[in-house]
């Protein structure tokens, strides 16, 4: 799966939407990391049932963003070191941002009437 | 159906579905983070006046007594300190992670229970103490995957104490009991005290 795909059909629908974190994936990530721990690479690849190359993808399109941080620790000199990936303010005002959208489209969804909200 | 009354099905569909996928993933990606280092403490405390207590005692039925006693108050503490600090941080003790961590926690307690009147009845009690260690252990490995990173620490540390009790004969049973019930609940609380608070 490349980096935005998906993106299309709802940026259309709904142009004021934040492309970055509106990918399926990336929200997914975002979810992950909106607690405020430092999650490592593997965690979030058992988490979110990825390949180590997708996951790396939109990791990376997150970064590029600025709404995540890598930081790489080493315990013991000599040792790989490992990657924690964390939100950064800016990651989590979009992700705080982007639930609030959702929840304003289920909002308006309710009060349109029972037909509209699929109730 | 409109265009219009179509896209809005659609988004509302999707921003449900949005929602619903956030949720999951935030609850997966959770850790349970209402471990009390005082209530940890507190349970070494316990464990180390039991220890001499029981070693005094001459019978077998008392020494048992006050081992279960220990293990009760023990519980209590540790449960009302795991309790009120979910509570002040507002995390659910029977939702996510606290869920989890309950359930990591419970089968193998379950077990040691039901582990401790079969050997009982068996006569085997000088047992008793590397079994209550080693299912501690487990209980803690288990839970802890889904808790801060001390406790499953120190899961590894009641497993270690109980392999060697298993081979140090029942003489030693208090001394391990104390180290571990004692000792590393000890110190795993001060580590969590000073990570994650009380």
């Amino acid at each position: 799966m490349s980096a935005d795909a998906g993106e299309m059909p709802r940026d259309r629908a709904a142009p004021t939407l934040d492309n970055v974190i509106h990918q399926r994936v990336r929200l997914g990530i975002a979810s992950a990391l909106a607690s405020g721990e430092a999650l490592s690479f593997t965690r979030l690849k058992e988490l979110l049932a990825l390949t180590d190359g997708n996951l790396s993808v939109h990791l990376q399109r997150l970064e590029k963003a600025g709404y995540v941080v890598c930081e790489k620790s080493r315990k013991k000199p000599g040792r790989a070191a490992v990657s924690r990936y964390r939100l950064t303010r800016a990651g989590l005002a979009a992700f705080r941002a982007y639930l609030s959208q959702m929840e304003a489209i289920i909002d308006a969804a309710r009060k349109a009437g029972p037909a509209s909200a699929g109730a | 159906m409109s265009q219009g009354q179509g896209r809005d099905l659609s988004m509302h569909g999707k921003a449900a579905s949005d929602l619903a996928y956030i949720r999951r993933t935030m609850d997966g990606s959770m850790r349970f983070t209402a471990v009390s280092g005082w209530g940890g403490v507190a349970m070494g405390a316990v464990a180390l006046v039991a220890a001499p207590l029981a070693s005094g005692r001459a019978g077998a039925e008392g020494w048992l007594a006050v081992w279960l006693a220990a293990a009760l108050g023990g519980m209590l503490v540790g449960g009302a300190a795991i309790v009120s600090k979910a509570r002040r941080t507002g995390q659910s003790l029977a939702a996510g992670a606290g869920r989890r961590f309950a359930f990591g926690l419970g089968p193998p307690l379950l077990l040691g229970a039901l582990l401790t009147v079969g050997l009982w009845n068996a006569g085997q009690a000088a047992l008793l103490p590397a079994v209550w260690l080693l299912v501690y252990g487990t209980a803690l490995t288990t839970a802890g995957h889904h808790a801060v990173a001390t406790i499953p620490a120190m899961g590894c540390a009641f497993l270690a104490l109980g392999a060697v009790a298993v081979q140090a004969g029942p003489a030693w049973g208090d001394h391990f009991m104390a180290l571990g019930f004692g000792g590393v609940h000890l110190a795993g609380g001060l580590v969590v005290l000073r990570r994650h608070g009380g």
